[in-house]
């Protein structure tokens, strides 16, 4: 099953390293894995992807607990909780095309935001679903290039993961 | 105090009382090493190969409970010293280990003598730490020792660059009194609530099993664990690395358990219905195949860490914390309720206990014109009185020395079961000496393993470790070949040593004593004279019958209830 993990860790040179170090080391899989420090610079947020059955999810959340930077954490898929992704994505948009693109990023509520005369920069945030229904729409020989965040999480309701 | 960084580092193991310190200087540490020569609190044991160093510091820990400390110099020096570092990791004891770096502008440059050595040591340290400022030594240090100790306790590394120890830049020292670190926080306490709960369940055990390892020693709860089994009666065995936590002498004690545990440990284990683990790990040599593991029992388990508990093995009761205040608590608990163990059950289950006993499952050849190894471990026991430090290295003698010592007291016994390191026998037995000036400490070990560490002996004449050397000398790596024995119809590839040295000239040659022994009824003999010569090491080569296996034996991946037992054709 897929869980999507979220840590509060020392934002200290090397943490990620031990937390890409755990997961290679034990042979957890990482689907995605996004970090950046949060509004206290001493601290970092990731939110991590992995599969696994419930020992393996179990054991995962243990050994990150044991690491000695990290702080908190939740394992967001035991409530709920909002998910978000972004994509930059690089289409060919030469004249007969650019009506149809520019369509269909409006449908999934997205931004054009660099323009050529043969290509636009698309910005798309949502469910990482929602980013894949997209990349489907647009024909495969138009896109030139895709870059994606992975997702981010956080839990509804009125608590926070904080110290 | 205004202190450079190199005297900091030392001032800061003098403010965590280390006495002793195992290194090998070096480039990066030049600076360290000048400071250390400018004191005489903290003395320094100068091995002869970084691996010493760790394996020594190691030793030092096991035997005393206090964190061990080394100190090598960068690149080689760090990488040398990785076996020690993971092998502590293993076994989980508390050690700082030191080691030098490039000057920080250099780092990353590939500069002489540069290795990551953070990077390398990552998956096999509790923590680690580069030290970029010379202002954060002293906290570093703190936690370092911190870490290390607390909690279920590991090797910590720091790495420190050598433009840090600069002598010539000075700075206030203050050594932090204590420390709180928001991201580690070892549990201090079990929850009364399963503890409540374990105590009942064992309370309406019929065939219940303490089963105990290496967390008892490393948590001082022997005292604890003695009183408990005691209280109730039950039968209890030991992990390899729980030996000596309770005394093997006593009636309860049932042997060691797991792939060459007595058979009515295993046996009892297959058939228990309440399983009390209590610092084990349920290790993959413990449990055999997982399938078949204690098929009929409600599990208990005791440990410091969290994700020991239901890693390998699902269990019913896990209760998270230190052992010793888990014991207390268990034994105040059983105190106040009147309720004991049906005596009637236990009657049962202690006939039947013995019924396996029966089998006899550690019986040898006494006849037998050479020297059983058997023999040997049981006659090194009489020797010593069963009172002795037992360093090991890793094969069939470490196997031999675990079944026949019969340890009676925690710490007794050092060897490496993690990570099975052949070559830290001899400089594990040096840590336990410098620690243990007086006691007789022996090292059972094989020649194939002594010569992994065999430059050490240069170390033991310098320092004047009187270390009584053991070696089990059968001409192959023992449990290598007992394998190919079994398993590869008898081709024995490269398992047997050749070329080996005349290891009486060798021990001479570093000013030893040398003996070779060859008969039976002359080991007592020159055992009792080896250890009469108080102040010197003796290297005793024992030639011992080279096809002897360790049994009893459960193959890998099968499960307690099928173990081979001795041949009966080689019973007396």
């Amino acid at each position: 099953m897929r869980h999507i993990i979220s840590i509060l860790m020392e934002n200290e040179a090397g943490a990620l390293s031990r937390v890409a170090g755990l997961f290679s080391a034990r042979g957890y899989n990482i689907e995605s894995l996004t970090v950046a420090p949060t509004e206290d610079a001493s601290l970092s947020r990731m939110t991590l992807v992995t599969r696994g059955d419930e020992n393996i999810i179990e054991q995962i959340t243990k050994q990150l607990n044991k690491l000695v930077e990290v702080v908190k954490l939740l394992d967001l898929s035991e409530g709920p909780h909002v998910e978000r992704e972004m994509m930059l994505i690089k289409v060919k948009a030469e004249r007969s095309q650019r009506d149809e693109i520019k369509r269909l990023v409006d449908i999934f509520r997205g931004k054009i935001i660099d323009v050529t005369d043969a290509s636009y920069l698309i910005e798309l945030t949502g469910q990482a679903s929602k980013l894949d229904a997209f990349v489907n729409a647009v024909e495969e020989e138009l896109i030139v290039e895709v870059v994606r965040t992975g997702p981010s999480g956080i839990a509804r309701g009125a608590k926070g993961l904080s110290l | 105090m205004e202190l450079s960084g190199a005297e900091i580092v030392i001032q800061c193991l003098k403010d965590e009382g280390v006495e002793h310190v195992f290194g090998y200087p070096g480039g990066a540490v030049l600076h360290i090493y000048d400071a250390l020569f400018q004191q005489d609190f903290v003395k320094h044991i100068l091995v002869r190969h970084e691996q010493a160093a760790t394996h020594a510091a190691d030793g030092y820990a096991r035997s005393t409970g206090k964190p061990g400390v080394a100190l090598v110099t960068s690149g080689p020096g760090a990488t040398n010293a990785v076996t020690g570092i993971a092998t502590a990791y293993m076994d989980s004891i508390p050690m700082v280990v030191l080691t030098g770096q490039v000057p920080t502008p250099f780092i990353g440059s590939d500069a002489f003598q540069e290795v990551d050595t953070v990077g390398i040591t990552r998956p096999c340290v509790k923590h680690n730490f580069l030290i970029k400022d010379v202002r954060d030594i002293a906290e570093t240090m703190k936690k370092a020792f911190y870490i290390a100790t607390s909690g279920r306790p590991g090797p910590v590394v720091v790495d420190i660059p050598k433009d840090i120890t600069d002598p010539n830049k000075k700075i206030p020292y203050d050594y932090p009194k204590k420390i709180k670190m928001r991201s580690y926080s070892p549990v201090l306490r079990g929850h009364l609530g399963q503890i409540k709960k374990a105590v009942g369940l064992m309370l309406s055990a019929e065939r219940p099993v303490f089963y105990t390892g290496g967390g008892v020693v490393l948590g001082d709860a022997s005292e604890e664990l003695r009183e408990l089994t005691r209280e109730l009666g039950f039968p209890i065995t030991n992990t390899l690395m729980g030996l000596g936590s309770y005394p093997a002498s006593d009636k309860q004690f049932i042997g060691m358990l797991g792939m060459h545990g007595t058979y009515e440990a295993n046996m009892a284990m297959h058939d228990t219905d309440v399983l009390i683990a209590i610092g084990a790990r349920f290790d993959d040599r413990v449990t055999g195949h997982i399938a078949h593991f204690c098929p009929n029992a409600k599990i208990i388990h005791v440990d410091i860490d969290p994700s020991s508990i239901s890693k390998n093995v699902r269990v019913d009761v896990p209760i998270v914390g230190p052992v010793k205040s888990v014991l207390q608590d268990m034994l105040t608990v059983l105190k106040e309720g009147k309720k004991r163990p049906s005596s009637a059950a236990l009657k049962k289950w202690w006939q039947q206990i013995d019924g396996w006993r029966g089998a006899d499952c550690l019986s040898y050849d006494r006849t037998h014109a050479q020297i059983k190894p058997q023999f040997a471990i049981e006659t090194l026991h009489k020797v010593t009185r069963g009172d002795a430090f037992v360093a090991s290295d890793v094969g069939q003698h470490q196997m031999f020395a675990a079944q026949f010592y019969g340890f009676d007291k925690p710490r007794r016994w050092v060897n490496s079961g993690g990570l099975g390191t052949m070559g830290f026998g001899l400089p594990a037995a040096m840590g336990i000496q410098i620690a243990h000036p007086g006691a007789d400490v022996a090292l059972v070990t094989g020649e194939a393993s002594v010569q992994m560490c065999i430059q050490e002996l240069a170390t033991c004449k310098q320092h004047d470790l009187p270390i009584k050397i053991l070696l089990l000398n059968n001409g192959y790596m023992g449990m290598v070949r007992q394998w190919q024995e079994f398993f590869y119809d008898g081709r024995y590839s490269h398992s047997y040593v050749d070329a080996l040295p005349d290891f009486v000239k060798l021990a001479e040659s570093f000013g030893h004593v040398g003996m070779k022994v060859e008969r039976p009824e002359d080991l007592e003999g020159a055992m009792q004279e080896a250890f009469d010569l108080k102040d010197r090491l003796v290297f005793m080569d024992v030639v011992i019958d080279p096809t002897e296996n360790v049994y009893p034996m459960i193959e890998a991946g099968k499960g307690h209830h099928e173990m081979y037992l001795p041949p009966k054709s080689e019973l007396v």
